[in-house]
Order: C-alpha cells, then structure tokens, then sequence
C-alpha cells in the first residue's frame, strides 16, 4: 500500500500533500484537548507496535502479499486523531529511513492510510459499536470490522489518486476492481490482527482503550 | 449496572502502566527484530496490482534507494536474518524515540499561572 515515487505525477503529489498537512494539522489540535499524561505513552506505543507489525507482510493469495495497515486498530485504542499522528510518525520513518514509500508520495501515503483508513476504519467501528450488543466483547469485534472496511477504503483512496494524476494510461475500472478485489482479502488480515490487538489490550488495560472509555463515559452521563 | 460497569472497568487495570508499556515496546521489539524474518517477500496488494496492470514500471527509485536501512535491512550486514532483524530493531526504537517525544510535547499541559 506504500506508494512509491513515480506512480502519481508531481502535481497531484504536492495537491495530496498539502490535504495531509491539514489533515495532520488538525491531528495534533484534536490530539492536544484528549491526550493527557496517562494517554501520550500509549499513543507512542501504538506507533511502534504498527511499525513493527506493518514489517509482517502475510500471503493472502498466489503471489500477493499483505500487511497491517493499522488505522482502525490506531483509533479504536487512542481516538482518531492520534491515531492519525501515529500513523504519520510511521510512514515518515519508512519514508525516510526504510526506503518504503516514495518521498514525493508521502502525502499521498499519509492520506490513505494516516486519514481515510484511520477516519473510515474508526466511523465503521462507531456504527458497528452501535449495533452490536453493548458488551465489552463487541469492541474488539467492532474494531475488527473497522480494520477490514479501511483497507478496501485506503486502497479506494489511491485509486482516487491514480485517477486525478496517474502518469501511466490503463483503465481507472480495472484498476478500482483490482486494487478492491485485492484489498478486501488483505483486511481479513487486518481484521484478526485488530480484533486480537484490541482483546489483549481490553483484558489486561481496558481502562485504556479509548473506543471502550467513550462506552463507559456514555453511560456515566445517562446514570447522571 | 452501569454505576457498577465503571467500577470494574477500574479494577480490570490489573497491569501497571510501566508494565504495559514495557510489555508492548518488548512485543513489537520482538515482531521487528524477530518474526520480521518470516515475513512474506512477496510484492504486497498495491505492488500486485501495478504489475498485473501493467504500471509497475512507473515507479522510480527511492531517493534513499541506497540507504544504509534501504528496504528493511542494514547495509553491509550479509546476513539476512541478522540484517531485518536489526533493521527492525532500529526501527522500533527511532519509532518510539519520535513518536514519545511528539506525544509527550503534546500532551503537555500549558502551567497554571
């Protein structure tokens, strides 16, 4: 999913760069009124394990492989707009130390994965939340769905791109269809990896996961 | 129940804050340093797409192509478990070393005057 430099011509680039940049810009304003001393640690941490997990590329069909993109399982644990800035904080050190990622495309990388799989994944999880019976069970699952809708989200939002500023000719359609098609099996991946990620840290810290305190705050207002 | 619900929520902090963050870091140390070395190499969902499409061919070289930590391994180490898995490594702890000091500046409280 790490666009490389080359693929999307220099105007659309920079025109991506400039959305990220008032995506992350209102990240760290979000962030700053809902971190607190107890958060920001986690927030850190939440960057380092996507780090570590988006280097375990698992096979998801002949000759195709997939990783965690991480966006939904982000937001579900530190709120979205931490989680955008985690996401941030990953793709600049692939980018710049790990050759993963064209430098020009960093903005293009950032809104795909550090906004729409971030933001989509975390709306999904809100709906999923609301359905799903109001048990702490649900949020891992929830999350889970979040994590498998994000990624066909993340892969729509390049094809978005491919769209406005591709530099080669081939079908928008068969790259939509293919880019979906594939995707949709790497959130399945996505899905196991979130909804595991969210139980462990639900048994052992649930205080901690933002997706399950917004539970709890809800009903401490409605007992009030 | 609800009145309750926050109460064991509370309890349920079993595990110290120290502890749970040493647990993640030494986790994710262990999946960069050492599972990294299990992963798939083959081309991932985008990559697949641009070369069954035909638009692989777009793509130009890394700027840092050539990059001491180039494509997930460390220059001049020759072996290839040993090379992912200090990558790895380096990568986590600058991850944590980034990310802690943007999360700790701004999670910072202005003081009261």
């Amino acid at each position: 999913m790490h666009i490389p430099d080359g693929f999307i011509d220099i105007p659309t680039s920079v025109a991506f760069a400039g959305l990220a940049t008032v995506g992350v810009g209102a990240a760290l304003k979000g962030a700053k009124t809902q971190l607190d001393e107890k958060s920001a640690p986690l927030a850190g941490l939440t960057a380092v394990f996507i780090f570590a997990v988006q280097m375990l590329n698992f096979p998801v069909a002949a000759g195709t492989s997939g990783h965690l993109l991480g966006g939904a399982l982000a937001a579900v644990l530190v709120g979205p707009w931490a989680a955008t800035l985690s996401l941030t904080v990953v793709l600049l050190m692939q980018g710049f130390l790990f050759a993963d990622g064209g430098l020009t495309a960093i903005g293009l990388n950032v809104f795909n994965m550090g906004i729409v799989g971030v933001w989509f994944g975390y709306l999904i999880f809100i709906l999923a939340k609301k359905i799903l019976p109001k048990q702490k069970s649900s949020i891992a699952l929830a999350a889970a769905i979040g994590g498998a809708l994000s990624v066909p989200a993340a892969a729509i939002g390049f094809t978005i791109q491919y769209a406005i500023g591709a530099t080669a000719t081939f079908s928008l359609s068969s790259v939509l269809a293919a880019m979906v098609g594939t995707h949709i099996l790497i959130g399945i991946g996505e899905a196991i990896i979130t909804g595991l990620t969210v139980s462990a840290v639900l048994a052992s810290r649930s205080d901690l996961v933002y997706g399950w305190k917004k539970v709890d705050s809800e009903l401490e207002i409605r007992r009030g | 129940m609800d009145g309750k619900k926050s109460i064991v929520n509370w309890r349920f902090a079993v595990v110290k804050n120290k502890n749970f963050l040493a647990a993640g870091f030494l986790i994710s140390l262990f999946l960069a340093g050492v599972i990294s070395f299990y992963a798939s190499s083959s081309p991932d969902g985008l990559e697949k797409v641009a070369e069954d499409i035909g638009f692989l061919e777009s793509a130009k070289d890394h700027t840092n192509a050539d990059g001491v930590l180039a494509d997930y391994g460390v220059k001049g180490i020759d072996n290839e478990r040993a090379s992912v898995g200090l990558a790895g490594v380096i990568g986590v702890i600058g991850t944590a070393v980034v990310g802690g000091v943007l999360f700790r500046f701004i999670s910072r409280k202005p003081k009261k005057q």
